[in-house]
């Protein structure tokens, strides 16, 4: 762009220097497939040679999420998965992690079953109690990992004190940022130095593309993540690139109406007598909603709650007729996930147990339907269920 | 039993029972309804397992002779979700002559995770064994070596693995399992960038790895997944889409490969052409280092940029692109010199590369 604008987030995910090509003038990025680059002087190399090292479909979607974390340098993966993978190639043989104890299936699996083999070491601590966080600090913790809110049990960390905590032992905080995204939370401003995504999500938002993506603000972090990117190679497809830079332009609205249509489901369901508990930072009575309004402009559109047994589960999967059963969430479809046998299936019984992700406990990742229509298919299926269980008590 | 030219060609043909399409649909959906809880159709996630990536994984498996394929975002991601499955402590044995990549990624990344690399010429079986500890766990050889182009016997590389336990991994990307199979020799894994010859067109960056037993795949399967450097649903198109005429590619890269290799060594300012007598990859040293520049902005036809294997022709300058990450020191005393390109001949009429590689070099002589 020729002027500096300060355009606001919505009107910053359509217009930037993206928003049209150089030399034709389209409107939408082109997706270069070549791998490779053709090189004018043995001297001098041009900004592209190899498709690994950088593709400019690929860079359209690195610099549009870079600017709408406000960071300096973004980088995209080939699944949220990679990102997180990448990031902790940072770490060396003997240093420590310090994470979020409910942190995401294949996060958790991540640190335990392959960290563990290179020599990093790990302690997982309730994020959202500062006095557990500092006890679990050692000489080498060099990582503080936090998803907020929550996969699934959507607590919320203070970002900014554990970022503060992380500076003052001279680590580094990374923050995966997946169930808010930048339209509801910037981490990079509250003093986080690695932001993760699973752009598979929300970021895209319409469960066609796998995509991860690194966004950091210091010059240094940037040239090690980029390096670690290349030498790594788990980079985004060109193709997938550009869908996901298609489904960013969404961003905004998808946001604000799944995030509506979550409030008006988790009042609902916390006021039916069938549900025993209800996971969502938006509602008042969630322990850290004042944490979670001061440093977020939004609760998501995820949300997790608990019936009153496994069986139940079963049944209400089987009669609700909206949402697909399935892992993954932020799509234009409600998502219902069970998270012991979906997301947090490579977690062993008994740390699931620990962490409260119980056998009777659902995820709804909140899409574009209508929410009454969702409200009155919940509704429903909990009466049958109501219904049978009494009649069964009859007999 | 089919040949790999007909099973080339029929990839992706049958997968698909509903409309009977012969070309495979690419599945962009990340996720799969499931009808109730324990009931899966067999895909739950897309970074877990994804029909359209399903086939070229098949495809690969089956081509190279292994159990099971795994289609990564890029070569790259290939070494690296392997080395995954090792841990602190274990020790690879390497060829000395290896691309940059992997170099980079063993001495800037592994090694800091406690794993180490001894690298060594891999043609002398005997240079083998003595590099072997007791912390050896894998050898991993490129054959034909990038880019001296020196063949290594897979068969006796093989042999002193299992005498020893340990896993052989092959990267056979030049050759490809047309030319070369080498779980078929013994070895445990083999890698591919498939970016080059599989996809074959210059337009796709991905990898692919296939084992060999049960226990190897696990493991690979496992990290394949945990790690997440997966192929896209489109990549995997776009290679299956590639592979499809990969023979008869091939044929086209090898005749033209051998009638430059002659012309070169016939060429007054030509010092050196390493080229194995089989594959599309040659390697040649020009008389002085001061022409390299010269003679890559007097080619007309034959683009000068990294990567290899596409039906464009490529000279790339080891020195600066593919070894870049390769010390001097190192890199010279195994001969990848500053006079060295590497020629990845393509499908074009070989009368037409011969007259542009003729022009270009002799105008150098005459502009001196």
């Amino acid at each position: 762009m020729t002027r500096e604008h300060n355009f606001s987030f919505e009107t910053k995910l359509l217009h930037n220097e993206h928003k049209y090509d150089p030399t034709n003038g389209a409107v939408s990025v082109p997706i270069q497939h070549a791998s490779t680059f053709h090189q004018h002087s043995v001297d001098e190399f041009g900004k592209y040679d190899y498709g690994r090292s950088a593709n400019p479909t690929r860079e359209a979607f690195e610099t549009v999420i870079a600017n709408l974390e406000e960071g300096t340098n973004g980088y995209a993966f080939s699944s949220g998965m990679a990102a997180i993978s990448t990031a902790f190639l940072l770490l060396s043989q003997g240093d420590h992690v310090v994470i979020t104890e409910d942190v995401y299936g294949g996060t958790y699996r991540m640190v335990t079953e392959v960290l563990s083999r290179f020599g990093i070491e790990h302690t997982f601590v309730d994020m959202t109690d500062l006095t557990a966080v500092k006890q679990a600090i050692r000489p080498n913790t060099k990582v503080f990992y936090v998803e907020t809110p929550s996969n699934p049990l959507l607590k919320v960390t203070d970002i900014r004190a554990i970022s503060d905590l992380a500076k003052s032992v001279g680590a580094l905080t990374f923050v995966d940022n997946t169930f808010l995204t930048p339209a509801l939370q910037k981490p990079l401003l509250l003093g986080a130095d690695v932001v993760l995504h699973s752009a598979t999500k929300f970021l895209s938002g319409h469960s066609d593309v796998v995509a991860g993506a690194i966004v950091v603000n210091d010059p240094d972090l940037a040239k090690q993540i980029g390096f670690l990117q290349n030498s790594f190679g788990a980079v985004l497809g060109v193709q997938d690139a550009w869908l996901v830079l298609r489904g960013i332009k969404t961003l905004s609205v998808r946001m604000d109406f799944s995030i509506k249509s979550a409030l008006q489901i988790a009042n609902f369901l916390q006021n039916h007598p069938s549900v025993k508990k209800v996971y969502y930072p938006g509602l008042t009575d969630h322990p850290q909603y004042k944490i979670q309004k001061e440093q977020s402009e939004g609760a998501g559109a995820v949300l997790s709650f608990e019936l009153e047994s496994e069986e139940a589960v079963k049944q209400f999967v089987e009669l609700t007729e909206i949402p697909v059963f399935a892992v993954s969430l932020g799509a234009v479809e409600s998502i219902l996930s069970y998270p012991a046998k979906m997301s947090h299936a490579a977690m062993p019984i008994e740390h699931r147990l620990k962490r409260g992700i119980s056998q009777s406990l659902l995820r709804l990742s909140v899409g574009l339907e209508h929410p009454d229509d969702i409200i009155k298919d919940f509704s429903a299926a909990l009466e049958t269920i109501a219904a049978k269980n009494q009649g069964e008590i009859v007999r | 039993m089919y040949k790999n030219e007909t099973k080339v060609a029929q990839i992706g043909n049958r997968s698909e029972t509903q409309t009977g399409t012969v070309n495979p649909p690419v599945y962009f959906s990340t996720a799969y309804r499931h009808e109730g809880i324990g009931q899966s159709t067999g895909f739950d996630y897309i970074r877990t397992g994804n029909p359209t990536r399903k086939l070229v994984e098949a495809a690969i498996a089956d081509l190279e002779g292994g159990d099971q394929g795994f289609a990564c975002s890029s070569g790259m991601a290939a070494i690296t979700t392997i080395l995954a499955i090792f841990e602190s402590g274990d020790e690879w044995i390497v060829s000395r002559d290896l691309y940059g990549g992997t170099y980079r990624i063993l001495e800037q990344g592994f090694k800091k995770w406690g794993l180490s690399s001894t690298y060594v010429q891999t043609h002398d079986v005997s240079i083998i064994e003595q590099a072997i500890t007791e912390k050896t766990k894998a050898i991993f050889i490129e054959t034909p070596t990038n880019p001296l182009m020196e063949e290594t016997d897979i068969q006796a590389v093989a042999e002193l693995a299992k005498k020893y336990n340990i896993l052989l991994i092959v990267d056979n990307t030049f050759y490809t399992p047309l030319l070369q199979r080498p779980i078929e020799l013994g070895a445990d894994i083999v890698i591919h960038s498939a970016t080059k010859y599989l996809g074959g067109h210059n337009d796709v960056l991905a990898g692919l790895i296939v084992g060999k037993g049960k226990e190897v795949c696990e493991q690979l399967g496992f990290h394949h997944n945990s790690i997440g450097a997966v192929l896209s649903p489109f990549d995997s198109w776009l290679l299956i889409r590639g592979m499809k005429t990969l023979a008869l590619r091939m044929k086209q890269h090898e005749t033209n490969a051998r009638e430059l290799a002659s012309f070169l060594k016939t060429h007054e300012n030509v010092v050196d052409v390493l080229y194995p007598g089989r594959g599309g990859m040659l390697s040649f040293r020009i008389k002085k280092e001061e022409w390299v520049n010269s003679f890559l902005q007097n080619l007309n036809l034959i683009t000068f940029a990294e990567s290899l294997g596409g039906v464009e022709s490529f000279i790339t300058y080891p020195a600066t692109q593919t070894h870049a990450d390769i010390p001097e020191e190192v890199r010279f005393s195994i001969g990848v010199c500053n006079r060295l390109l590497r020629f990845s001949v393509g499908i074009e009429d070989v009368e037409d590369l011969i007259k542009d590689i003729d022009q270009a070099l002799t105008r150098l002589s005459s502009e001196a």
